[in-house]
């Protein structure tokens, strides 16, 4: 049987690790070729752990293990010139393009708004929402050429549909990706284009399994741990769960980028146990 | 293996159009249906009403592929008989993990023009009758320890619409009803959201009812603009609805509640 994205090609960023990686084994598994680029590099500040290039080389063997093809590159979003380098060769190597996962994205340490540093503040934006207008804009034009369409999907977050506490910098990036979102789908529709958003509530990966995003959710505790973040992140959500799995977000993933929502536009899609409606 | 296997869906309207695509297609992938439909005429629906053949060709089309099927002749105003046939399909095919809300009615006047019957009908049938169907089926999702639901709204559940008044009125009002649902069964594992469609090419988006539009629209220009969508096709296909409703009944979207899911090509983006 044929997979749901047969034959796309799919250009992935932060593709190293978390759910970028399981976005490029999910879309493989159901027949598309991957462009997977990400930093593999340290970003000011984070409280946890960078990827790195054997990250990146892990996606790529994961992809290949599928039968799929993949070409890798350790790219900055932040890089205009060499993100658009990226996607330019791995559209020589791939022979198109279909599907768009603007992914990359940081997460931070909380600090009260008028206490964020402008180093902070800069490399937020320039990553969680300037990156994703980089990502689409070094692929549209290839969409575009193809006459056929296509599906971008861009990553906000739960905090990107409504405010949290001391992370101003977080939740005005994610909340601008959504009007990046909603102004791409009015000017790509008519090249039957499609552009839709996931808003995802916590997903079990390194990013907000961490010594800060504990911190921010139990400000109670002096130390607080992986257990202690439970019930503080459940709290979150309407369905009675602390988190969800990448696989969750890149299942949601998977049917934007396929035929069967090629009616569907413009949807800012929460795969967020409820989180946004609580 | 099926996206909905060993699955027992509940679907109202289930004699045709978006209706039994839903079946058909939740059928291709595992799933075995309860169907009901009212199979017969509301006054005033500018299009022809569906026939008991026609819930005999969804029962067909879904044996068809070696799936179950139970069907019920049974009007959503009717809370005995919408529950006697979960009940009945329940008992035969073993449980229920997915009730899909479809059935509904649409007559196109002008605000001036709408009578009280048919305010009553729409909202009777559009609204009342998702109620009915989520109360009297949820128990048996409780029971299973979780479920999906998945509520028929539209465009003009999300934007007002022109001519439609009270199907503009009944539609919103399921945006409340999916909300409402969506926290209370939520400690039960059991999802629910809401389908948005655009023009839908079924029965219910052909017939006189809908030619008189372009005499309304001639009359009203600047209301014209209201049904574009944005994406360069003018009417979707019921299976563009039933793959929605599949995700959302799938477990792959597990963690996704509360959900207003255009399938519009845009429209209420425009």
């Amino acid at each position: 049987m044929a997979g749901r994205v047969e034959g796309k090609v799919a250009f992935i960023t932060g593709a190293a690790r978390g759910q970028g990686r399981s976005h490029a084994v999910r879309l493989a598994q159901e027949g598309a070729d991957i462009i997977a680029v990400d930093i593999c590099d340290e970003v000011p500040g984070l409280p946890y752990p960078a990827a790195t290039e054997e990250d990146l080389a892990e996606t790529v063997k994961e992809v290949e293990a599928l039968d799929r093809r993949i070409v890798a590159s350790k790219t900055d979003v932040r890089d205009l010139a060499a993100l658009q380098a990226a996607v330019d060769d791995g559209v020589a190597q791939l022979g198109r393009l279909d599907i768009v996962s603007a992914n990359a994205g940081i997460g931070t340490q909380p600090h009260p708004t008028h206490e964020l540093t402008e180093e902070l503040w800069r490399d937020m934006i320039d990553i969680n929402l300037t990156g994703v207008w980089h990502t689409t804009k070094v692929a549209i034009p290839r969409l575009v050429e193809q006459g056929d369409g296509g599906s971008i999907v861009l990553t906000s977050s739960a905090a990107g549909l409504q405010a949290y506490q001391n992370i101003a910098h977080y939740v005005s990036a994610k909340h601008g990706v959504v009007g990046l979102m909603r102004t791409l789908a009015l000017e790509l529709a008519p090249h039957s284009i499609r552009v839709n958003s996931i808003h995802p509530t916590q997903v079990d990966t390194m990013m907000i399994q961490n010594e800060g995003t504990y911190r921010l959710f139990r400000p109670d505790l002096e130390n607080p741990t992986r257990d202690d973040f439970v019930p503080a992140s459940q709290a979150m959500n309407a369905l009675p769960i602390p988190w969800v799995e990448p696989v969750d977000i890149s299942n949601a993933l998977l049917f934007l980028a396929s035929d069967e929502a090629r009616y569907i536009t413009g949807v800012a899609l929460p795969v967020d146990a409820g989180a946004v409606v609580k | 293996m099926g996206r909905v296997e060993g699955k027992v869906a509940f679907i109202t309207g289930a004699a045709r159009g978006q209706g039994r695509s839903h079946a058909v297609r939740l059928a291709q992938e595992g799933a075995d249906v309860i169907a009901i439909d009212l199979c017969g005429p509301v006054p005033g629906i500018g299009y022809p009403a569906a026939t008991p053949e026609d819930l005999e060709q969804t029962v067909k089309d879904v044996e068809a592929l070696d799936r179950r099927i139970v069907a019920r002749q049974a009007d959503v105003r009717d809370r005995d008989a919408v529950k006697a046939a979960i009940d009945e399909g329940v008992a035969e095919l073993g449980r229920l993990d997915v009730v899909v809300a479809n059935a509904g009615i649409c007559i196109l006047a002008p605000w001036d023009e709408v009578t009280p019957e048919v305010f009553r009908d729409t909202l009777d049938i559009n609204l009342t009758g998702v109620w009915n169907t989520v109360q009297l089926a949820a128990p048996h999702l409780v029971a299973a320890g979780g479920g999906s639901i998945v509520l028929t709204s539209s465009a003009a559940g999300l934007k007002g619409l022109p001519f439609l008044t009270p199907y503009v009125a009944a539609k919103h009002g399921v945006v409340g009803l999916m909300r409402a649902f969506a926290h209370e069964l939520a400690e039960h594992h059991i999802r629910v959201n809401s389908v948005h469609p655009t023009g839908v090419d079924t029965p219910m988006g052909a017939g006189d009812g809908m030619a008189q539009m372009g005499a309304w629209l001639e009359q009203h220009p600047r209301l014209a603009g209201m049904f574009t969508n944005s994406l360069p096709v003018e009417i979707t296909q019921p299976v563009d609805i039933s793959n929605a409703v599949l995700f959302l009944a799938s477990d792959e979207a597990r963690y996704i509640t509360a959900l207003t899911m255009t399938v519009d090509a845009g429209n209420t983006q425009y």
